[in-house]
Formats: structure tokens, C-alpha cells, sequence
């Protein structure tokens, strides 16, 4: 949207501006103190024994894990703030789950690997740039606020890529698939942001 | 711009768009309210027009009382005023004339706003795709588009749209429809067969929702062919609630 103009009569609650978080709410977006479910269609329910994990592509050493294997990796508690493209953003959310620095450094992604394509339960895919799953900034988490991850909020395992729109953050994530050429995604075919910064607004395509 | 009460709680306003690209029946706008010292709000409502009006569209937005922007758009803006919009939005919960049936639509409260779209655009281009439409709502009262609906189905003859209503929290005397939350047992007997390969949209707040799209994949439907807007649980999260509106990128997006 442009630059605006005055609405006549709207004052606003302005509770983003009476705190001090004001450097942490991206624009446009408001802050939110419960957790809203919004997915695509119905939530699927996957059992644990027949969960698994892969890792393909352009890597040297495809890898698969099982639902034991993955949760005997090494894990790590994560506190970040989020922010959904609808435009709630919630800060100080606690998860817990494995880096994926840690899954990458299993499968050595070839020197040509650049993009991320993560696959779920349901058909749903997000693109990302290798790059920015890299170095602290992605995980996949089993553990929202010290439970199991509820179904309808991506249990038993999704994606944690904070410093993106959440719809990058795949629920139901089941594995990655390491490409060289960019391949949009679900969302990202349907009118959203091929990348999703937050910060800078890209919300929709051509943003 | 022309505004009209559907509930107590729930107004539709009619705006006339500059150059509208058009959209399509279950997408949402994002209306954004600036106020004199620069403060800003934002947040999703689904269209509640068909298609074939434009270039005006139809919002219908619920008054949340905890909510920021749903008070202002219910109770304070007036014919004249201008509002910021940006859309259509939302490529997935969509339905066109060609996207086959029979449809199922299942609409909690406010959630019927898109689903409306949908069946408003249904009767616009004269589809025959059989559909029916389960929509819950607490009271009488609160049922949104009730007369209209009505008029749609006595319109729609023999071809085919039908409407179920539950009223989960109180019921007029003589009321035959039915007069609980939803669940299987509903759906299963609102539900086209299986080999019918029915399409359907489900709207509405998360509970709801989780428990119709739950339930259909139980009975079978196929979970491709299912999809779903779902509001967030608090305020008006998500898209919300206003107005039904929920937007969404639902996806499975994440949150």
C-alpha cells in the first residue's frame, strides 16, 4: 500500500506504541498474545512410527531419520519473535529442536546447492534460500513453550524460520530438498512474496 | 460507499474501487486505517461480493469488541469516507464457476463471508454445481445473509443449493434445523457421497474448523479437495475475525 491518508475518527490502540517492543513489530503488523491457526487445508495427523525425516537434492550424503533418530540429535531451546503474513506478530516464543546446521552438516550440501525446497504432510512446499537456513537462522522444532508440538500449530515436527513471514516456517515439515534453481513454493505460487522478509514488507508479489 | 446492518454485530459496506483488477469468490482485502499522528493498523477482510460487481466489492466485517480495526469499520466509518485497501489477496480458497462441484460449504459465524462470495457468484453466472451449505451461528439473530440466503434457495429451484442452519447457543421456538455445535454426525449426513468427489470450503474460528475438515477427512473426502480459512482464537487475529475474514494465507503456512 502507499503512503496512506488520515482515516476520519480512527485513533487506534496503540498498544504496540505505549511499550518499548515497538523496535521488535515489523510494519503493518500488530501484536499478539494468542497463537492463531491458520492453514491451508486439513491438519494432517502423521503417527510418529511412520514419521521420518530426509534431506535430498544436491547434497553428498542424502540422509533419512526416523522419528528416534531425529529426536536423539542434538537440540538446542529457541527463543524468537514471530511474524505472521496476516499480520500478527508474537515475541519471546520458546521452541525447542535441532538446527539446521546440524542436519546440513550430515548431508554436505554440494558446492552448486542454493536454494531449499521444504516438503510436508499435505502437499505443502516453501522455498527458501540456502543461505539464510544457515548460520543460527532455521531449525526443525518438536516443542512449542515446553510441550509437544500440538498438530494444528505443525506437530510433530516444523520448520523455525523466524526472520521470514511464518508461512516459510513449513508445519507438517517432512523434509528439504537442497535444488541450485529456485522453485516457488505453495504460497509463493499463489500470490505471496517469493521471499518474505518481514522488515521489509514483502508480503505479496512485487512487493 | 453504502453501508447496511446484517446483525446486531455484523455490517456490510459496499465500496467502489479505482481501477479494481477484479478478483475472485473467497479472497480477502487488507484495509489499512491511518490515524493524524501517523499510527497505523492493518488487517484482512474476506470480499463478500461476487465477482461480477465489481468494480465495486461488498465487505462484512463483525465488530470485535476487544478487536482495533473492526470497531472503527462497524460503528464509525460513513458514507463518504475514504478507505486505504489493497487486493484481492489469496490465490487458494477460491472458487470459480470451472472448478467443478458439488461444493460443500461449511461456514462458523463470520466465517460465511467468503463462502458467501462463492455462493452469490454461483447464482450470478448461473452455474449448476450442486451445493450445499451447513453455516452455524449462535442465535437466530446472528445469522448473516439469513433472508437472502432464503431467497437464493428458493431461487435456485431444482438446481440445486441448499442450506442447513445450526444454532448452537439458542433456538427460536418452532426452530426444525439443528441446535448444536458441529460434528460428525452433521456432516455426515449434510455430506455429498464420496464418488461424487465433492470440493469444500470450510470457514470459520479454529475450533470449528479443525472439527468440520476433521470430521470430512474422516468420512473420506479427500484432503486436496478440502480447504479451509481458519480465524485465530484471540481478538481479531488472523484475519479474523473480523470479518469473517480471515485471510489468510492459511496455509498451511505457518501460522
Amino acid at each position: 500500500m502507499g503512503q496512506g491518508f488520515v482515516s476520519r475518527g480512527f485513533h487506534g490502540r496503540r498498544q504496540q506504541q505505549q511499550s518499548t517492543l515497538t523496535n521488535r513489530i515489523p510494519p503493518g503488523q500488530y501484536l499478539e498474545r494468542g497463537f492463531p491457526v491458520l492453514s491451508a487445508g486439513p491438519t494432517p495427523h502423521t503417527p510418529l512410527a511412520a514419521w521420518d525425516f530426509t534431506i535430498e537434492g544436491a547434497v553428498n550424503q542424502p540422509k533419512r531419520w526416523t522419528w528416534e533418530e531425529f529426536r536423539a540429535l542434538p537440540h538446542e531451546d529457541i527463543t524468537v519473535d514471530i511474524h505472521c503474513v496476516t499480520k500478527w506478530s508474537k515475541l519471546d516464543t520458546r521452541w525447542e529442536g535441532v538446527s539446521i546446521d546440524a542436519l546440513l552438516q550430515q548431508v554436505a550440501p554440494t558446492t552448486e546447492a542454493r536454494y531449499v525446497i521444504a516438503f510436508s504432510d499435505g502437499g505443502y512446499t516453501t522455498n527458501l534460500p540456502l543461505d539464510e537456513m544457515r548460520g543460527g537462522q532455521a531449525w526443525v522444532v518438536y516443542a512449542y513453550e515446553g510441550q509437544p508440538l500440538a498438530p494444528e500449530h505443525g506437530g510433530p515436527a516444523r520448520l523455525l524460520v523466524p526472520h521470514l513471514y511464518f508461512w516459510k516456517s513449513a508445519k507438517w515439515v517432512r523434509g528439504l530438498q537442497l535444488v541450485e534453481q529456485d522453485e516457488p513454493g505453495f504460497w509463493e505460487t499463489l500470490g505471496y512474496n517469493n521471499h518474505g522478509d518481514p522488515w521489509k514488507e514483502e508480503r505479496y508479489q512485487g512487493d | 460507499m453504502a453501508t447496511r446492518e446484517e446483525t446486531p454485530r455484523a455490517k456490510s459496506i459496499t465500496l467502489a474501487v479505482p481501477n479494481w483488477r477484479g478478483h475472485r469468490a473467497g479472497q480477502h482485502v487488507d484495509i489499512r486505517l491511518t490515524a493524524e499522528d501517523g499510527y497505523q493498523a492493518e488487517r484482512s477482510y474476506s470480499i463478500a461480493s461476487p465477482p461480477v460487481e465489481a468494480p465495486h466489492i461488498t465487505l462484512t466485517v463483525e465488530r470485535l469488541d476487544d478487536g482495533e480495526v473492526s470497531p472503527y469499520l462497524v460503528d464509525e466509518l460513513r458514507v463518504g469516507d475514504k478507505l486505504e485497501l489493497r487486493g484481492p489477496i489469496g490465490g487458494y480458497f477460491v472458487w470459480e464457476a470451472n472448478s467443478g462441484g458439488p461444493l460443500l460449504l461449511v461456514a462458523g459465524g463470520s466465517g460465511i463471508v467468503p463462502l458467501m462470495a462463492m455462493i452469490r457468484q454461483r447464482a450470478a453466472v448461473g452455474s449448476n454445481a450442486p451445493t450445499r451449505l451447513l453455516y452455524s451461528s449462535r442465535t437466530f439473530e446472528e445469522i448473516i445473509y439469513r433472508e437472502e440466503l432464503e431467497q437464493l434457495v428458493t431461487n435456485s429451484g431444482s438446481t440445486g443449493l441448499e442450506v442447513k442452519h445450526t444454532l448452537t447457543r439458542a433456538q427460536p421456538v418452532g426452530w426444525t434445523g439443528y441446535h448444536r455445535r458441529i460434528d460428525g454426525e452433521m456432516l455426515r449426513e449434510v455430506a455429498w457421497p464420496l464418488e461424487e468427489r465433492p470440493l469444500s470450503f470450510i470457514c470459520g474460528p479454529t475450533p470449528f474448523v479443525e472439527t468440520a475438515a476433521a470430521s470430512l477427512v474422516g468420512l473420506g473426502y479427500e484432503p486436496a479437495r478440502i480447504k479451509t480459512e481458519r480465524f485465530g482464537p484471540t481478538g481479531e487475529s488472523g484475519a479474523s475475525g473480523a470479518s469473517g475474514a480471515s485471510a489468510v494465507p492459511g496455509g498451511h503456512d505457518g501460522e
